[in-house]
């Protein structure tokens, strides 16, 4: 069965905040039609702080969706509501030392519950733009809607592309069929077909000196001469301090750790991994380095304690 | 105490007998049945016997209807593949809605390549409709594929009877009897079942063998070709050890087959019967008055399988769920859905599957256990309160879905 943490495991047995909480003027609910699991969380804030008394919550899931709830409202009790705003889904898993990658979006039904919440609170009405479908990549937690809407936005052709944009397919490769279908699906909504790439995306890309070639459409539009190495290290230097300010908004960060040709290692922090943004970020950072640069450029993501790669970035 | 294994329907204990009849053939008698000296002729005469005995177990006419693969799915993939292939001028598949993956995914893929595949539905008891079968019987269908018994809620098809209407009509029948063969008893000389899939890890053999039934003169193209094993019909070197193994694991399900369908059946029934009366708001799933004696699938409303599986594990207890949250899919199980089963329920359906193995003071601890896990649960549930569901549990908690 799934590798639970230990922390999982004990918030599971023994969840923390279960039930209603009492006196409760705020209530959130959910549910995640794919998996059908829903929760409840009602909150007791205080009228003159914001602050958060008491929370509890209720829920119709599974082990890791008690243990998300469970960690969410320890997390949340004596913030304000604007400070539990702050609070990612990555950061409940965090708290939980990590949940298994189809587990993820327990987590993001926790926050959502939590924005829920908030909106009762305040008079508001929340609806929710997150939509979700069948998990396609399990390395990377993307799902087909992600890889759709990647698909239709930027109109990409082949599973590199994808896996550019997305990281989709960027790690164990098993689900590069999965991705190919997908695009022979939205691809023909356009009227195109789509073609594979002979042995596959990953070796033809590997095989070859540059991966300019492999990549038409994401190197597209700019066709300058290669700056000189100092240039062209300042010049990658300047974006990426550009965008550290917003992923620091964000509780997360992004720093140079290498560049080796036109790979670009960098370590990006506290973004969620499962969620679209940490993709779109660092496809949007590749994106602007490749702009500024004129040249194509790839972007890894490195993990610093371990030193070693965690997939393919963009 | 020791842990209490109830998930046999997902794979069961090696039998310490078959275990001994394999033992041999690792060190001593490690050689090739093709080989002509002495270390591979021995080898031979055992894949024989064990070919026997599973002919013996199957009721099946000639022992060369037997041809050893490496597990139930191989065995589904190639005689649904073989019956395309022999006939390329037949391009529709009729298959069930509840079928295993290994036979549900392959026609979905087999969609992608142009093929029609008819998804017989079932009703709220998991019943099929065999008017609507007669209706897609025609000249243009490959070949019928229908599981014997479901692996999650035990229901049994009545495969006999719709090889019958395939054979008629001149179209090729399979049946998935990976749940049922060992279980029930099997006459395929009496049948007109042209092809049957077996994987060994339910009847007490290894993991990593089967057995495809095929039955003399039925048109076939291996899924594998190479060397001459299982006469050119597998290639691929025997894997002697585990095909012993099952010989031997059939031999002992025939012994046992009277055994099972009373002792076995009559722990299942008992555990069912005082399930049902200690926990409020649970149901058995599937057609209970037609399905295997040694599974129940019990529907626990208003809470979730894993969470259930993870309390009862905690105490020793496993199981299987169709909760969408076991499996890693995202889904709730195909079967449960299949059946019209609300939301609320088919994600606390638990399956409790039994082996000879068992025993009735297992069972009696089962009871004991379980209420007071499900009575824990639902009081984190949204829809229930104090000792009874929320009024009107669908209004009481609506949440905004994604
Ligand atoms: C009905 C059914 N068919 C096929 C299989 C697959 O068998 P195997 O695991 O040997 O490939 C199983 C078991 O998982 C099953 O229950
Ligand atoms: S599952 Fe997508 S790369 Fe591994």
């Amino acid at each position: 069965m799934w590798d639970y943490s230990e922390k999982v495991k004990e918030h599971f047995y023994n969840p923390k905040n279960a039930g209603a909480a009492e006196n409760a003027n705020a209530t959130g609910e959910v549910g995640s039609l794919s998996c059908g699991d829903a929760l409840r969380l009602t909150l007791k804030v205080d009228p003159d702080t914001e602050i958060i008394l008491d929370a509890g919550f209720q829920t119709f899931g599974c082990g890791s969706a008690i243990a998300s709830s469970s960690a969410l409202t320890e997390i949340i009790k004596g913030m304000t509501l604007d400070q539990a705003l702050e609070v990612s889904n990555q950061d409940i898993a965090d708290f939980l030392d990590g949940l298994p990658p189809e587990k993820m979006h327990c987590s993001v039904m926790g926050r959502e519950a939590l924005q829920a919440a908030v909106a009762d609170y305040r008079g508001e009405v929340w609806s929710d733009d997150h939509e979700e479908g069948a998990l396609i990549c399990k390395c990377f937690a993307i799902d087909e809607v992600m890889i759709e809407d990647t698909i239709r936005a930027n109109s990409l052709t082949t599973v590199e592309e994808v896996t550019n944009y997305t990281k989709a397919g960027g790690g164990c490769s098993a689900c590069h069929e999965g991705i190919e279908n997908v695009l022979t699906r939205v691809m023909a909504e356009s009227g195109q077909a789509f073609v594979a790439g002979g042995v596959g995306s990953a070796i033809a890309a590997k095989s070859k000196a540059t991966p300019v070639a492999a990549t038409p459409a994401a190197a597209a539009p700019v066709e300058a001469a290669p700056k000189t190495d100092i240039k062209r290290i300042s010049t990658i230097m300047r974006v990426l301090e550009a965008v550290r300010p917003r992923l620091q908004a964000d509780g997360g960060d992004c720093e140079l750790m290498d560049i080796d040709g036109n790979t670009i290692y960098v370590n990006l922090t506290g973004a969620c991994m499962g969620c679209q943004m940490a993709s779109m970020t660092l496809g949007g950072i590749q994106q602007q380095l490749i702009e500024e640069l004129g040249e194509f450029v790839r972007l890894v993501q490195v993990e610093k304690k371990a030193d070693k790669l965690v997939g393919i970035g963009g | 105490m020791n842990d209490i294994y109830l998930d046999n329907n997902a794979t069961t204990m090696v039998s310490p007998e078959v275990l001994e009849e394999m033992l041999p053939f690792f060190c001593e008698q490690f050689g090739n049945p093709s080989s002509l000296h002495n270390f591979g002729n021995k080898v031979g005469f055992a894949l024989k016997k064990a070919r026997q005995q599973v002919q013996t177990l199957l009721g099946a006419e000639h022992d060369s209807e037997i041809v050893f693969t490496s597990c139930g799915t191989e065995s589904d993939s190639t005689a649904i593949l073989s019956a395309l292939r022999a006939q390329p001028e037949r391009k529709e598949i009729i298959t069930t809605v509840v079928e295993h993956p290994a036979v549900l995914t392959l026609c979905e893929y087999l969609e992608t390549e142009g093929y029609t595949v008819h998804k017989l539905e079932v009703d709220s008891k998991g019943r099929l409709d065999l008017d609507k079968y007669a209706s897609l019987l025609s000249d243009n269908v490959a070949v019928v594929s229908v599981m014997w018994a479901n692996n999650e809620s035990g229901t049994i098809f009545p495969v006999e009877k719709m090889a019958d209407m395939a054979h008629e009509a001149g179209i090729m029948f399979h049946t998935d009897a990976v749940q049922a063969v060992g279980k029930l008893p099997i006459n395929l000389q009496e049948s007109n079942i042209h092809m049957l899939s077996v994987s060994g890890h339910k009847l007490h053999a290894p993991k990593g063998i089967g057995v495809l039934y095929l039955k003399r003169g039925t048109r076939f193209r291996p899924l594998l070709r190479g060397g001459h094993q299982e006469r050119g019909r597998r290639a691929g070197t025997e894997n002697a050890a585990a095909i012993v193994g099952l010989g031997k694991a059939c031999e002992l399900a025939m012994q046992h087959m009277a055994f099972e369908n009373t002792t076995v059946k009559a722990m299942r029934d008992r555990l069912e019967a005082g399930i049902l009366a200690a926990v409020p708001y649970s149901f058995a799933t599937g057609d209970v008055d037609n399905r295997l004696p040694n599974t129940a699938s019990i529907a626990f409303e208003y809470i979730e399988g894993e969470a259930i599986l993870l309390l009862m594990n905690k105490v020793g207890i496993a199981a299987s769920s169709g909760s969408a949250c076991t499996s890693g899919s995202l889904e709730p199980s195909h079967v449960m859905r299949a059946m019209g089963i609300p939301y609320t329920a088919a994600h606390g359906t638990v399956r409790f599957s039994f082996s000879r193995y068992n025993t009735m003071e297992e069972v009696e601890r089962v009871i004991a256990e379980v209420p007071e896990i499900v009575a824990k649960l639902r009081k984190l549930s949204p829809y229930w309160e104090g000792d009874g569901p929320a009024e009107n549990p669908e209004q009481a908690f609506a949440p905004v879905y994604a």
